[in-house]
C-alpha cells in the first residue's frame, strides 16, 4: 500500500488515524494538534492564572505522566507563569504503588518539577496493605478512594498549593457519565462532566484532559518514549467501573465519537431545582476540619471503624449503628491532624491566560 | 518459508505474555491451507493474533482477544504506523515487519 500523507501538513506521511476526527495525521502534526487541544481546553475554561501553583496528581499511570509532559510543554510554550509540582500518594501497597512511585521519581528528574509524596501511614496509620488484612478485598475500594481523595487535597495544602489537576481523560469521564446513570446518581452526574470542581472553599480540582481520548494520550506517551508504569492494582479492581469500560471501549469500536456524545450527554442534564434540594449542604468534619457533608467526614468514619475494629462502620448505616451502640469513640482514638486550607498562593493579574501565543 | 517478526507488548499486556515486552518470533509465510498447497495465501495481522494465542499467549486469553480479533481497547501499530492506517487484520504481513500492541485498559 502507498504511504498516505498527513491530512495537516500534507507533507509527511500519516501514522495516526484520530479517533476523535477520522482524521490521517503524521506525528509532528499529531503532537501539535494533541498539545494544543489541550491548551485551548485549559484557555477556554480559564482555568489557569499567571503565577498559579499548580499540582499535577502523578500515579506513574500514563495519564498523570502524559499529563505532566504536556502541563509543562505549554507552560514553556506558551510562557504561562505556571509553577508546577508533582503530588503522589503513596496507599501503602506493596508490589504496587511502590513501583509506580518509582516511575514518579523518574519524572521528577525528567521534567525538573518538584515532587511530594504523602503516604497513608502518614496521615491514617493505616497502609492499605495492612487495610486489606483487616477487612479483606471487598470494599477495600471505598477505602482507598475516600482516603485517596483527602490525601490529595492535604498534600496539595501542604505545597501551599489550591488547585490540583489530575489525568482523567475523556474516556475516564464518559465511563463516570454511564456508571451515575445506571446509579441514578443525580448529584455526581451533575459534578461529573464539570473541567474544574470547586466546594465552598475547598482545593479546585481541573482535569484539562477532559476531552482528550485515551487512544491518542497512549499514542502520545508511545511516540514520545514517555516512561510510565502499567499494572492493576493487586487488590480487587472496581468491578462496576471495569464493566462500563469494556462497554465504552465496544461503543468506542463501532462508533469513535460515542466517547465525545456521552460526555456531551451528561452535560445536557438539567438537574430540578427539587431533587437538588436534596441534597446535603456542605460542613466541616467536627474531628479533623476537612470538607464533609456530615458530622464526620467519610475518612473520619472509615479510620474510626478501622481503629476499633468494625470497619464496616463506614460502609454501610447498619454497621455505623452497632458502631454508635458501643459508646463514643474513646478518647485516645487515633484520628486525622487538622486540615488546613492554603492561603491563596496566587498573587499574579487576575486575568486567566490567554489563547494567544508570545510573538 | 517463514516471516521474521519483531513483537511488542506494552501498557500492562505484557503480563499476559510471560512478562516479557519483546519477542522476535517466526512464523509461516502463507496461511495453513487444509485443501493441498495451492491458492495459499499470504499471512495476515489476524492471522498473527491467532498465532501469539497459539504460541505466545500464557494466560487470560480474554484479555487479548475479543470476537476474532484484539480486545477493543488494544491498539495495535505496524512499523510504528496506526494499524487502522494499514487495514487492521487484513494488512499483510512482510518479513522484518515490527508489530507493537499496546493495552490502554491499565489505570492511569
Amino acid at each position: 500500500m502507498a504511504p498516505r500523507l498527513c491530512a495537516l501538513c500534507d507533507n509527511a506521511r500519516a501514522i495516526l488515524k484520530r479517533p476523535k476526527t477520522g482524521q490521517q495525521i503524521c506525528k509532528e502534526c499529531f503532537f501539535y494538534v494533541f498539545e494544543t487541544e489541550v491548551h485551548n481546553t485549559i484557555t477556554q475554561a480559564g482555568l489557569f492564572h499567571p503565577g498559579d501553583r499548580i499540582a499535577i496528581g502523578a500515579s506513574g499511570g500514563k495519564d498523570s505522566t502524559v499529563l505532566a509532559h504536556v502541563m509543562k510543554t505549554l507552560n514553556d510554550r506558551y510562557d504561562c507563569g505556571l509553577e508546577l509540582f508533582l503530588l503522589s500518594i503513596d496507599e501503602g501497597i506493596t508490589g504496587y504503588r511502590d513501583d509506580s512511585l518509582e516511575t514518579v521519581k523518574r519524572n521528577q528528574q525528567q521534567y525538573d518539577m518538584p515532587l511530594k509524596i504523602l503516604s497513608y501511614d502518614e496521615l491514617y496509620g493505616w497502609t492499605m496493605d495492612r487495610i486489606v488484612s483487616q477487612i479483606g478485598k471487598k470494599n477495600n475500594c471505598t477505602f482507598c478512594g475516600v482516603f485517596r481523595r483527602q490525601a490529595l487535597d492535604r498534600g496539595a495544602s501542604m505545597l501551599h498549593v489550591d488547585h490540583i489537576v489530575t489525568g482523567h481523560n475523556a474516556d475516564d469521564i464518559a465511563e463516570t457519565v454511564l456508571m451515575n446513570i445506571m446509579r441514578g446518581d443525580i448529584a455526581r452526574l451533575g459534578r461529573c462532566t464539570l473541567i474544574c470542581t470547586q466546594g465552598e472553599d475547598t482545593i479546585k480540582r481541573s482535569k484539562p484532559f477532559k476531552y482528550a481520548y485515551e487512544k491518542e494520550i497512549v499514542m502520545y506517551a508511545y511516540f514520545k518514549k514517555l516512561d510510565y508504569f502499567s499494572t492493576e492494582c493487586i487488590y480487587s479492581p472496581d468491578a462496576y467501573r471495569g464493566h462500563a469500560r469494556v462497554f465504552l471501549k465496544d461503543l468506542e469500536a463501532a462508533r469513535p465519537s460515542a466517547i465525545i456524545d456521552i460526555i456531551h450527554s451528561g452535560e445536557a442534564f438539567e438537574v430540578k431545582n427539587e431533587v437538588k434540594a436534596t441534597q446535603k449542604a456542605q460542613q466541616t468534619c467536627k474531628r479533623c476540619g476537612y470538607m464533609s457533608s456530615n458530622e464526620l467526614c467519610k475518612a473520619c468514619t472509615l479510620l474510626e471503624g478501622l481503629e476499633r475494629g468494625m470497619a464496616n462502620a463506614g460502609i454501610t448505616d447498619r454497621a455505623r449503628k452497632k458502631l454508635d451502640a458501643e459508646g463514643p469513640a474513646p478518647e485516645n482514638l487515633r484520628t486525622i491532624p487538622m486540615f488546613h486550607l492554603p492561603s491563596s498562593s496566587s498573587t499574579g493579574p487576575s486575568t486567566p491566560i490567554s489563547l494567544e501565543a508570545p510573538a | 518459508m517463514s516471516l521474521s517478526l519483531k513483537i511488542e507488548f506494552g501498557g500492562g499486556l505484557e503480563l499476559l505474555f510471560s512478562n516479557q515486552r519483546s519477542h522476535k518470533v517466526t512464523i509461516p509465510s502463507r496461511m495453513p491451507s487444509g485443501q493441498g498447497s495451492e491458492n495459499e495465501r499470504p499471512v495476515d495481522l489476524k492471522y498473527l493474533i491467532f498465532w501469539l494465542k497459539d504460541n505466545l499467549l500464557k494466560e487470560r486469553v480474554e484479555l487479548f482477544i475479543e470476537n476474532e480479533t484484539v480486545r477493543p481497547g488494544i491498539l495495535v501499530l505496524v512499523n510504528d504506523t496506526d494499524w487502522e492506517l494499514e487495514g487492521e487484520g487484513e494488512y499483510q504481513l512482510q518479513d522484518g515487519d515490527e508489530i507493537v500492541f499496546i493495552s490502554t485498559l491499565h489505570g492511569g
